[in-house]
């Protein structure tokens, strides 16, 4: 339990939590992101993309770790591609990168308490929330452990908690279930549901399953742009018998990623 | 807050009434939470017997409490912890190299002071390591935070320079260089090199400055034996003035060290 404050009860005064239009990224000098729209409120978001879709890159713009190179984007209302002040939106952003380093002398309480101070959280409710925070993703008797001594799945179980320390509005996670087995995966989906309650929650993924399962929405990119966003029955209403997959969903992507290659061509 | 429950309510409440439904006893409880006024009326209202049985179970609670343990001490702030973690090789490598100026001032002492020529750079790899994409595993998670920024920089540069002061005044202290010649020049550098940060990156700039200064300064007054005319007693103001001017730039430009591109 915990108490809820009259600033999270308050109506939104926007209509997308996320919403880009015409992004531009750069990733080096290559344009990774170019001139993608999209529109994210409350819910599971799941972004499909074939390798060097340009997934984390917009994952990186989205956490506002990387300048935007054109376009405008906007979170939670306020807008982040300019050179406007970003702390307001970045203590209600959660952001699990793909590949991201660690102290390994800290024990996941140690790293996750300071990834929560560093969110600027009240000093007072940072050795809680950092309790919670393990509990929900299953740390809890790693707690005081080293993070040198986790496996690679713990790591990720840790980086997801530092993630969803400060109850974020907007949470990105690159990649989640990497290194997770398929009952941890399970769980994963579970606490996915339960955030997205009330937060926007877009996790990048390959795996067209996972997607399917997990997430209410579903975001296909490639080459930087927008391929189709729907829900993923509209995913599976795509594809068709002879479309290469093993499921329904997975000859939906493929149908979805020909057509636009084709088209682009 | 509520409202207040009727005088008859309260003292049905205080006698444990079972006619009391539920809903009444939690509007009680959920006022009594908030209004002193209710709590002393009820005070008065309680029967004796509730009342002895209050008193006992207080004062066993107090005796718990002085027997337990005490309150848990929070551990050391991790912050301080954090900072002594990246830059330590750095301060260690400056260290040494200090060390040997100073051998080098005491079998050569005809020779500029090695102490004075290298104190600008001296604060260089730890500043340029204390915000690095290279050296700070965690970059990619601590720049998306809204603790990142000028202010980041800055109380990373503060424990780079808690360091590298005091071993600049041994230094001078064994070799007899002026103090003031050792910190200024120290002080303004370390102001350029986040300035200049601001445009190409802290640690190509601290690279950038170091290189500059050995080559222009350091390398032709060995070569000549003299020391250079910048460090004479005399440049301390100048040195100041420099290193407020660039402070100053740095901290207008403080929005370019939120994102990664600025700041690596």
């Amino acid at each position: 339990m915990r108490t809820i404050s009259a600033a999270e009860t308050a109506p939104a005064t926007y209509a997308w939590a996320v919403h880009a239009e015409q992004l531009k990224v750069r990733a080096g000098r290559h344009l990774a992101v170019d001139g993608l729209d999209l529109r994210l409120r409350t819910g599971v978001h799941g972004l499909l993309g074939p390798n060097g879709a340009g997934k984390t890159t917009l994952m990186r713009a989205l956490a506002t770790v990387l300048k935007t190179a054109g376009g405008e984007l906007t979170l939670l209302g306020e807008p982040v591609s300019g050179r406007g002040d970003l702390r307001r939106v970045r203590r209600e952003l959660g952001y699990l990168p793909q590949d991201f380093g660690f102290y390994p002398r800290f024990t996941v309480r140690e790293f996750v308490e300071y990834m929560a101070w560093l969110k600027e959280m009240p000093k007072a409710s940072i050795p809680a929330a950092a309790q919670r925070a393990v509990e929900r993703v299953g740390l809890t008797a790693k707690a005081d452990a080293k993070m040198k001594t986790l496996s690679g799945g713990m790591v990720r179980r840790a980086g997801i908690a530092q993630a969803i320390v400060n109850d974020p509005q907007v949470l990105l996670l690159d990649e989640p279930t990497v290194g997770l087995d398929p009952e941890q995966r399970l769980d994963f989906r579970e606490l996915l549901a339960d955030i997205g309650v009330d937060s926007c929650v877009l996790v990048s993924t390959h795996l067209v399953e996972d997607v399917v399962a997990a997430c209410t929405d579903v975001v296909l990119v490639n080459e930087g742009k927008l391929v189709f966003q729907g829900s993923p029955e509209a995913l599976m209403a795509h594809g068709e018998q002879g479309d290469p997959g093993f499921s329904p969903a997975e000859r939906g992507y493929s149908a979805l990623l020909r057509r636009h290659r084709g088209g682009a061509a | 807050m509520t409202m207040h429950p009727d005088v008859a309510v309260l003292a049905r409440y205080a006698d444990g009434d079972p006619g009391l439904d539920e809903a009444s006893v939690w509007s009680v409880e959920s006022h009594l939470e908030t209004c002193a006024d209710c709590r002393a009326r009820l005070a008065g209202q309680i029967p004796d017997d509730t009342r002895a049985l209050l008193d006992v179970v207080g004062a066993a609670v107090g005796r718990g409490i002085e027997a337990g343990p005490a309150p848990a001490r929070r551990r050391m702030a991790i912050r301080r912890r954090r900072l002594a973690v990246t830059p330590a090789p750095w301060l260690t490598m400056t260290a040494g190299v200090l060390g040997c100026a100073v051998l080098l001032h005491a079998i050569a002492p005809d020779l500029p002071s090695l102490v004075l020529l290298l104190a600008p750079v001296a604060p260089l790899p730890g500043v340029a390591a204390s915000w690095n994409r290279r050296t700070d595993p965690a970059w990619e998670l601590v720049a998306g935070t809204p603790s990142a920024g000028l202010g980041m920089l800055l109380r990373r540069t503060t424990a780079v320079l808690a360091v590298v002061i005091p071993l600049l005044a041994l230094a001078g202290a064994r070799t007899g260089a002026p103090l003031a010649m050792l910190l200024t020049p120290c002080l303004a550098f370390t102001a350029a090199s986040i300035a200049l940060g601001s445009l190409i990156g802290v640690r190509r700039a601290a690279a950038g400055l170091g290189t500059v200064w050995s080559v222009a300064v350091v390398a032709p007054s060995l070569a000549t034996a003299q020391l250079p005319v910048v460090l004479t007693p005399g440049g301390a103001a100048a040195w100041a003035a420099a290193a407020v001017g660039m402070a100053g730039f740095a901290a207008a430009r403080a929005d370019l060290f939120r994102r990664l591109n600025s700041a690596d």
